[in-house]
Formats: structure tokens, sequence, C-alpha cells
């Protein structure tokens, strides 16, 4: 018990208060290091593992802490009463928890022992292997399919697909919840048939009946400066009410139940 | 379900026309009723003074002008123009005859005064000197106690100037016995007295006083069905003739007589209320239980068929619509502390009955629809949330909050029933609370709470430690010792606790004056006879005759203090990388910041007043140097570079606000010097004082008096509001705050506590935000919160975000599928999301 609490591990943040990232009021914490180089990333400092400085309002701001379970316990636990009453606990995000199994999994498990709701939002990029250590300590697994065609998929994520869908058949049939989550990118996959594509895949995954259609936005803008990085998606522009309605009824086609935003 | 009819019923179009007409204009005071109660004085000189009051309530209520106004359902007003206001000066004169020139165009509640009142009140004015409850109060304090006073330590000018008001009468029993009932329990008591017996004198004096006010009111009721009548009878309009006929009748019956349907309660209900509002001037005269004294005339007409559910909300409607008719002006100062124009008329739905059942009706969801109908401030709507609230109730309150009105706020049973128990009330009366005014609860209809009794500014004495008790030049508080004595730090925090201690007798002092005051000339024997147990003790309510007595003052600013004082404790004490002497330079110093243009402005003008009180002649030029002399910093650049860094040094500690265990912990004991010592003193009434922590909208005007503080807050600015976080001070999110604000110690504080939440509209948004909602305030009342209120801000408020960052650090705003701190956002996201706020959400 006291060895899990001390295992450690890198975040960049924790976030309060948020009632987007799975059921209830939750508390977000979020892991640094990444596989997918997605160009839209609103949380450029959560890709790379390495501790970084990122100029935000002026000032050096340092991203990434080396933390223990135990010290993000101890937050987590700060708004037991908020989750009692809305169903809500602990959202793992990122970066990609995935790359963090010791850690991850160990804080999973101190929050289900303590009785906290557990959620991760993943890319499911990962051996099968890691991923059924996470399984048994989560209630509900939010996982991004970005695009069924693995080659697009490569040119803007930087990975090609495979693995992911693979993995997303093994979440499907294991796991207690899974929510279907697409980043839905101008240029990238936002045609009535990318969507109808992805959903399709979905529609077939065993037990899962929920896609969320997350609009672009360029949120993260400015993170790129802060960090001396280019932002390649320039003055791209979020994807319209009317383009998302549209996009709900195609994926609702498939008999899914669709939520546009988290 | 039980609720399910009474959600969602239409708004009647002659609801907007109401609101339109009253607020076509600016509010006007009138001078009738200080013209017919000088009238009644004059006429009445040697009587018991009770009788007086109840004679010139009277002699007002035959004479003062009435009038129905268009498409009203329910009347009675107390001024000809909506809005309108009477004065009332046996509490104070002088300073409405020194603020009529400038009262129509003051920043705070302007209101318009003809030449011809003008004329009215100076005629009158000339009999009230030396007669006033405010001159008496003077006369009664002690001169620490004027002193402190003047030195803004804390302020009393609610009660020192008006009437006392913060009650609630039984509704209920008018409703059930109408004032032919009252007088015939009066009538009993009298009877019941020997002529010899001790009290006689002021008891018979007392009980013939509410026979006199009882009849003057069914009295003044019965010229309002005179007036239906005859525009009635005038009336062109079919329908507009059948509705006046119907208000002539229920105007017949009462409150004369118990009210035998849901209109004619709406109707007695009305009277009550405003008639409360032409005895004295006080306010927070609060209807309280509305739908428990309601609901069973509803029941019982709906099921007899007697009455439709959207005329019976249309009429509550109405209701909510007249509360906002009644209006007071005060004084120029006052109306800083208490602004827009409210009465704090409060009114709350929810919560148990007095056997611990839950007591949501039909009625307490038509509250909340008259809420959204009509989304003007008055009432002050409250609910009531315990652990067997409804949830589609507060879900459907959580409606109303999300439109940005700042109503309801949310009151926690679970800590507010043991706190009041704590101080000597009942299991069953305590479980009947309501609250009054802005968050104070009571038990109705027995208690005299006093709830609003002062404003103490919990700053002021930590600047007094800094200075051995003196303020400007005068030794204003102990002498506490010289900085370099304060070796320790318990021994500098022993120091602000003596000054607090100092300082909170004063304040008893110059309350109970007030107190005494008040009961001397301004007994009221309309009011009291609607609360226990004055008839059976034969006693107003200023003279105690309510079974419970209180004295309320509120203290505020925990926050600053908190930081202030762990500010000191850190750096002086237990880092040692600052002195107490540079920390009182650099706060003598403003810590090297300039002044605002405002503030410069009104430094400028009192200096330039003083100099010219004492003789001098002022130029143009010498009002130029004074301003430079106090806007600009003057101090030498290497000082201001060290008040600079000095200031740095502060704004890096961990502040209160953020569910930090050690700081909030901290927290909890800064607010027990103020609540702690207040327990042990007594009212002339014969109970106790309890302590509020809220300052109404006072942290403004307050803080403009008080330099900078050991928190790194520049001098003047606005001190924290409520018991929440110093403004921007919490990063970490609404949990956070509420977290912190939830380890103080609310049971203590049983006059009320008040904590304000900013969100976006958006935060709220979906159905999943209006359950996000409801769980924030069911998580925060777990943990033994007492009051939360939200401030839902609209795109003024984004705007004012941007330009003033540093104010809105914990502004939270839904971005796009997630959350954020609004000031954290880029300028263009900034934008962006405001511009989405003028589609109205996302």
């Amino acid at each position: 018990m006291s060895d899990n609490l001390s295992v450690r591990g890198r975040i960049f943040d924790i976030q309060r208060f948020s009632t987007h990232d799975g059921p209830g009021i939750r508390t977000i914490v979020f892991l640094k290091g990444c596989a997918l180089r997605c160009r839209w990333c609103c949380n450029p400092e959560s890709q790379s593992y390495e501790i970084e400085t990122m100029i935000q309002n002026g000032k050096p701001k340092t991203m990434g802490r080396d933390v223990t379970v135990e010290e993000v316990l101890k937050e987590v636990l700060q708004d037991r009463p908020y989750y009692n009453r809305s169903g809500g606990g602990v959202t793992l995000s990122g970066g990609e928890s995935l790359l963090q199994p010791d850690f991850a999994v160990a804080l999973l498990k101190a929050c289900k022992e303590n009785g906290v709701n557990t959620a991760i939002e993943t890319t499911g990029i990962a051996h099968a292997d890691v991923i059924k250590r996470f399984l048994p300590y989560l209630d509900t697994v939010l996982m991004d399919i970005k695009h069924i065609n693995s080659e697009k998929h490569k040119e803007f994520t930087n990975q090609p697909n495979d693995r992911i869908l693979e993995n997303a058949k093994l979440i499907a049939s294991e796991a207690s919840k899974m929510i279907v989550r697409v980043p839905v990118i101008p240029t990238f996959n936002d045609t009535v048939a990318e969507i109808a594509e992805i959903a399709a895949f979905t529609a077939q995954l065993p037990n899962v009946d929920e896609i969320h259609l997350l609009p672009y936005h360029n949120m993260g803008r400015d993170k790129y400066a802060g960090l001396g990085r280019e932002y390649f998606m320039g003055d791209l522009k979020p994807p319209t009410n009317e383009l998302m309605l549209i996009l709900k009824q195609t994926a609702e086609q498939f008999g899914l139940k669709v939520q546009i935003g988290g | 379900m039980p609720y399910t009819y009474t959600k969602n019923i239409e708004k009647s179009p002659r609801i907007g026309r109401l609101i339109d007409h009253l607020y076509a204009k600016m509010p006007e005071i009138e001078a009738d009723r200080a013209v017919l109660i000088t009238e009644s004085y004059k006429q009445t000189e040697g009587q018991p003074i009770v009788l007086r009051r109840a004679r010139a309530f009277a002699h007002i209520l035959e004479n003062l002008p009435i009038t129905i106004r268009p498409e009203e359902l329910i009347v009675g007003s107390n001024s000809k123009a909506p809005r309108g206001c009477q004065v009332f000066p046996e509490y104070s004169y002088e300073w409405l005859e020194a603020e009529f020139d400038t009262v129509a165009t003051r920043s705070a509640d302007p209101f318009y005064i003809s030449e011809e009142t003008k004329a009215k009140l100076r005629e009158v004015y000339p009999y009230w000197k030396g007669k006033t409850t405010s001159e008496l109060a003077t006369a009664y304090m002690s001169h620490e106690a004027l002193t402190a006073i003047e030195h803004n330590i804390f302020t009393v000018g609610n009660y020192f100037y008006n009437g006392i008001g913060h009650f609630t009468v039984d509704y209920g029993k008018v409703l059930a016995v109408g004032y032919k009932g009252i007088i015939a329990e009066a009538l009993e008591a009298l009877n019941a007295l020997d002529v010899a017996d001790a009290d006689y004198a002021s008891r018979s004096a007392f009980l013939q006083a509410v026979i006199i006010s009882c009849e003057a009111v069914i009295n003044y009721a019965d010229r309002y069905a005179t007036l239906a009548k005859q525009m009635a009878e005038n009336e062109l309009d079919a329908n507009r003739r059948e509705e006046l006929l119907k208000i002539a009748a229920n105007c017949a019956r009462v409150p004369r007589y118990g009210a035998e349907s849901f209109y004619e309660a709406c109707q007695s209900f009305w009277f009550v209320q405003m008639l409360l509002q032409v005895e004295s001037s006080g306010h927070s005269i609060s209807p309280g239980r509305f739908d428990q004294y309601m609901n069973p005339y509803f029941e019982k007409d709906l099921n007899s068929g007697k009455i439709t559910r959207e005329f019976a909300q249309e009429l509550i409607d109405c209701i909510w619509v007249k509360l906002n008719d009644l209006n007071k002006v005060r004084d120029a100062a006052s109306a800083e502390g208490f602004a827009g124009y409210s009465l704090f008329q409060n009114l709350i739905a929810g919560g148990q009955d007095k056997y611990g059942n839950d007591a949501t009706n039909d009625v307490s969801f038509m509250c909340i629809n008259a809420t959204l109908h009509v989304m003007l401030p008055m009432p002050s709507f409250s609910v009531r949330v315990w652990n067997g609230s409804p949830h589609e109730f507060l879900l459907r309150a959580a409606e109303v909050t999300r439109t940005g009105v700042g109503l309801p706020a949310y009151y926690n049973d679970e800590v507010i029933i043991p706190s009041l128990m704590s101080r000597g009330v009942t299991l069953e009366d305590a479980r009947n609370y309501n609250i009054i005014g802005c968050v104070e609860p009571q038990a109705p209809a027995k208690t005299d709470g006093w709830h609003d009794a002062a404003f103490f500014n919990m700053l002021r004495p930590l600047e007094l430690v800094f200075s051995n008790g003196v303020d400007r030049g005068v030794q204003v508080g102990l002498r506490t010792g010289e900085l370099h004595e304060f070796t320790t730090f318990e021994k500098f925090y022993d120091a602000y606790k003596a000054q607090m201690n100092y300082f909170i007798k004063l304040l008893v002092n110059a309350d109970n004056a007030i107190d005494i005051a008040h009961a001397r000339r301004c007994p009221l024997p309309y009011q009291s006879c609607m609360i226990e147990d004055c008839i059976g003790r034969g006693k107003s309510l200023q003279e105690g005759g309510a079974v419970y007595n209180f004295t309320g003052p509120q203290g505020f600013g925990i926050a600053n203090m908190t930081d202030a004082l762990l500010a000191v404790k850190t750096l002086v004490y237990d880092k040692k990388v600052l002195k107490l002497c540079e920390l009182k330079a650099a706060l003598d110093n403003n810590f090297g910041l300039d002044l605002d243009n405002a503030t410069a402005e009104r430094l400028t003008k009192t200096v330039a007043q003083k100099l010219v009180a004492d003789g001098k002649t002022l130029t143009a030029d010498d009002i130029k140097s004074i301003y430079l002399a106090v806007s600009k910093n003057n101090a030498p650049d290497a000082d201001k570079k060290r008040y600079g860094e000095i200031r740095e040094m502060i704004e890096d500690l961990p502040k209160y606000g953020n569910d930090l265990t050690d700081v909030d912990a901290f927290a909890r004991d800064v607010a027990y010097t103020y609540t702690k010592p207040l327990e042990s003193y007594k009212n002339p009434r014969g109970g106790m004082f309890q302590a509020g922590l809220y300052p109404v909208s006072a942290n403004v005007p307050l803080g403009a008096q008080t330099g900078a503080t050991p928190d790194g807050r520049a001098a003047y600015t606005p001190i924290a509001d409520g018991v929440g976080p110093a403004a921007g001070r919490d990063i970490k999110g609404p949990t956070a705050s509420a977290n912190s604000v939830a380890k103080l110690d609310h049971f203590i504080a049983s006059n009320g506590t008040l904590f304000n939440m900013k969100f976006h509209p958006s935060a709220l948004a979906g159905q999943s935000g209006l359950e996000s909602f409801v769980a924030l305030v069911r998580g925060f009342f777990d943990q033994k919160g007492m009051h939360m209120q939200f401030n839902v801000v609209s795109r003024e408020t984004l705007r004012d975000a941007q330009k003033n960052p540093e104010k809105y650090k914990s502004l939270v705003v839904r971005v796009a599928g997630y959350s954020a701190l609004f000031t954290t956002l880029s300028r263009s996201l900034q934008d962006d999301i405001i511009s989405r706020t003028e589609q109205g959400g996302f």
C-alpha cells in the first residue's frame, strides 16, 4: 500500500471543478509526455516528457513537476464532497497516461481504494498488456478515434492508427464503459464521409453506444509561442455550429448517442 | 410527481406592463407622511409615546394619498409616484435637508425631489429638532465610541438614521384571523389587566396603541375599497371594471377579517407588507416563508376549482412587482453601502417544517416562476437547502441562478438550525427559520434580531496596531505598544486582538445607545402586534416584547486579515526577511504606488474642504498642487523599489481561498477575533450580541477609508466581500475556494455569513451545467457552509475583466468543451467568448 503511494510520475497540471471530461464534477490530472504530435493539440506543453519553460502572460513558467501518487491523491480527495454529490471523480489526461503506466495505474488504484470514480482520456496508443493493467481500475475510458485512414492519421498526428484501432476493440470489450471522442478538425476530418467512417467503426465496437464530437478551437495557439514553437494550424476557423449539427446527425444514423463537446 | 403542474406556468402579459409603468421614471421623494406625522405629534404632546405613535400612524393612514396603478390586481401604494418614497423625520432629518440639492444627482440611488416637497419638508423639520432617535442615541453614546465612529472603525449609521426593520411578522395570523382577531386578542389582554398592576400604565397604553393601529389599517383598506368602487364606476373597459369590483370586494374584507380565498390572502399579505413600511423606515422587513403561509389558501382554492394555476401565478407575480414599488431614501454614505434601491425584503422557499419534514410545496415552485417572470431585485429571493430537499426544486432554482439575476441565495438548514439553537432558539422555532435582509437567520414572528446593527471593518484595528492606537493625530485605539516591542508574532497578534476587543466594546456601547433611543422615542405598536410575545408582555418590540432578542453587527475583512497576518508572521517572524518598521513604511507609502484618479480627487476634496473650513482661501492652482501632492507617490525611488519588492514578497505567499489547510485554519482563528468577544455582550432588550460576517456592499466605501494593508492590498481599494477570498487571490477554482470558506466556523456567526461566487453563464449551460451547479452547492453545504450566492457574470463584466484582469483572477468561464479561468486566456479568445456570450451561450 505505502509502496503504491510513493510511486512517482510527471504531471504538468491539476485542474479542479472540471465538468466536461467524464461524469459529474471532476479533478483532471494532466500527465506529461505523449506519443502523438497532433497538429491542433491545445496543450503543446503536454507533449514532451521533458520539463519545459513556457512564457505565460509575459512570465516564464515551469511546465512539469515530479510528484508521488500520495501528493496527487491528497489534492484529488479534497473535492470528495463534490464527487459524492455529482457522481464525479478523477480523470487522468495528458499527455498520455498510458506512457507512465506505473504511476498512472498506482494513482488509479489508490483512487479506487478511496472510493473515487475514475476515468482516463487517452489516445489508446500503447501495448495491449499495458492497457490491460489499467482497465481494472477504470470506470470510464474516454478514447479518441481521430481518423480511420491510417495515412492521414500519421500525417496529422505523427503516428499511424493501426494499434489505436486494435486497442479500441480491446478496451470496448473489457472496460466498464467506453466513450469515443472525436476532435473535429477542419482540413483533417470535418467531412460527413470521414465522421461517418469513425461512427461506423464506433458502432461496431462491443458495448459502445456514445460518441462525443469535440469542435476544434485555437485555445492553444498562444502556448506554442510561449514554448517558442510554430503553430501549424494558422488562422484555421473552428467548425460552424451548422456543420457540427450535420456531423451529429451523421453519427446518429449509426445508432449512437452523440454529444457535441465534452 | 407532485410539482409537475406548477413548473413553467406562462407569464401573463400584464406583468410586463406593470413593470414598465413602475420603472418609467426616476423614483421620487414625497412629503405627505412627514407633514402628517408632524401634525399628529403636535396634537399629542404629553401623551405616552406608544399612543402618540399609534395616533400618528392612524392620522397618516387616514390622510396619506392613495392610488391604484393601471392594471393592478393587488393594490396599496405608500407613494403617489411609482417607486416613490416617504420620509421619516422622527428618526433623523438633517442629512436629507443637507442633501436636498444633490440627492437627485448622486451616483448611488438618486431620487427626484420637487421644490414643493423641499418647501414642505423645510416647514416641518424645525419641529423635530431635539426629538429624533438619532439625537437621543448620540446623547447616550460614550465619547470613545463617537470617536471610533468618526475614525471609521465601525459604522452604526443604519439604525442611527432610520428605523430598525429586520423582522418577519406573523403574516399567517393576519391571513387567518384578520385585524379584527388581533384587536380581540388585545382587548382580552387589556381586560385581564388590573388597574393596580405595577405595570398597568405601560401595558394598557401599549395594548390601546395596538387596537388603534389595527383599526387604522382596517380603515385604510376601506379607503381602497371605496376608491376601487369609484374607479369601477368610471371604467369603460368591462374586464377592468370587473377587476376593480373584485379589488373593492377584497379590500372591504381583508385585512379586516381572515382571508377566505387565495386572492384575498394575497391582498391581505400585501397590506401587511406595505403598511409595515409606512409605520417605520426600517428596511429588511422580510416576508419570509411565503410558500408556507400561502400554500393552504392556494391548495384549498385549487381543489375546490375556485382558482386556476395561471391566475394564482399571476397574483404572485403581481406581489413580486409590488415589492419593487416600495422604496426608501438613505443618506449618501449609507446609499453606497446598500446600493441598488434595495429594501432587502427577503422571501424564502423550501426547507423543513417545524417537525423536520420537507416543506417544499406548489407555491415554492411558483415563487421560482415569479422570480423568472419578474426579474427584478425584490423580493430578495432565497431558498433553503437541506439533505432532504427535492432535487428538482434545486434544479429549478439553478435555472434562476443561470439567468444572471443574482438570485436566489442558497441557505443551509444543516448549519442554521443548530446555530440558532446554540443561541437559545427551540428546535421547532429553529426549523421554521427564515432569512432577514441579506443573510440573517431568525425564528420568524418571534424575534427582534437587530440583524444589521453595524459594519465593523476588521482592517482598521490592524492599522492602529502599526500606529500604537493613533489615527490622524488622535488616540483612537489602545496604546498596544511600539513596533519594536513586538518581539514575537504572538505579541503582534495579541496587540491586534486587544485593539479588536476594545473597539468591539465600543461598538456594543454605540448599538445599545441607539437601541435605547428607539425604545424611548419610537416604539412601534403595529409591527409589535404581529410578533410574539408583545401582546402577552404588553410591550413593544423595541422595549423587549419579542420572545427572542438579538443584536447582530457584522464584521468583514476576514480574507484580507488572514492574508495580512500571515504575511506579517511569515516575512517578519518566520523568514525574517522584513522588519516591521519597514513594512510600516511600505504601508504608509502605499507600497510606492500612485493613487487612482477617483481616490486622489476624493482626498483632494477632503483636504481642500478642511483648509477652507480653517479659513484659507484656495485658488485653482492651490487645488491642483494639492491633487498632485496626494495622487503622486513622492517617496524616493530607492524606497519605492524596496516597497515594490515587499509587495512582491507578499504576493508570492499562499493565500486564503485555495483550500490550503494551514492558511484556512488561520482564517478560522482570525474570524474568532471578531465573533467570540461579541458573544459575551448583552443588549437592553434582554438579548445577546451575535456576530455576522458580511459587508453588504460596504466593503467598497469602507475600503475607501482604509490605507494599504499587509496583505498587499493598495490603499483605499475595496476589501474582500463576505467570507470569500480577496478578489483574484483564489486561483484553484470554485471547489477550492468553497472548501476554504467552509473551513470557517459558520455556526458561531449566527447572524449570517455571505459567500459570493462568480460564474459565467456558460458554466451552467445545459442540464449537466445545472446538475454540476447543484452538486457544488450541495458539496459546500455538506462541509457546513452556511450561505452561497452566485454572480453569473455578463458580457460587461467580461469586458471589465479584460481591462482589470487582476480583479478577476478567479472568474470561471466555459471555453469549448471545458471551463477555464477567464484571465488566463489570450486576448483573442477572450474576445471570442465575449462575442459568443452575445449569441446567448453555446
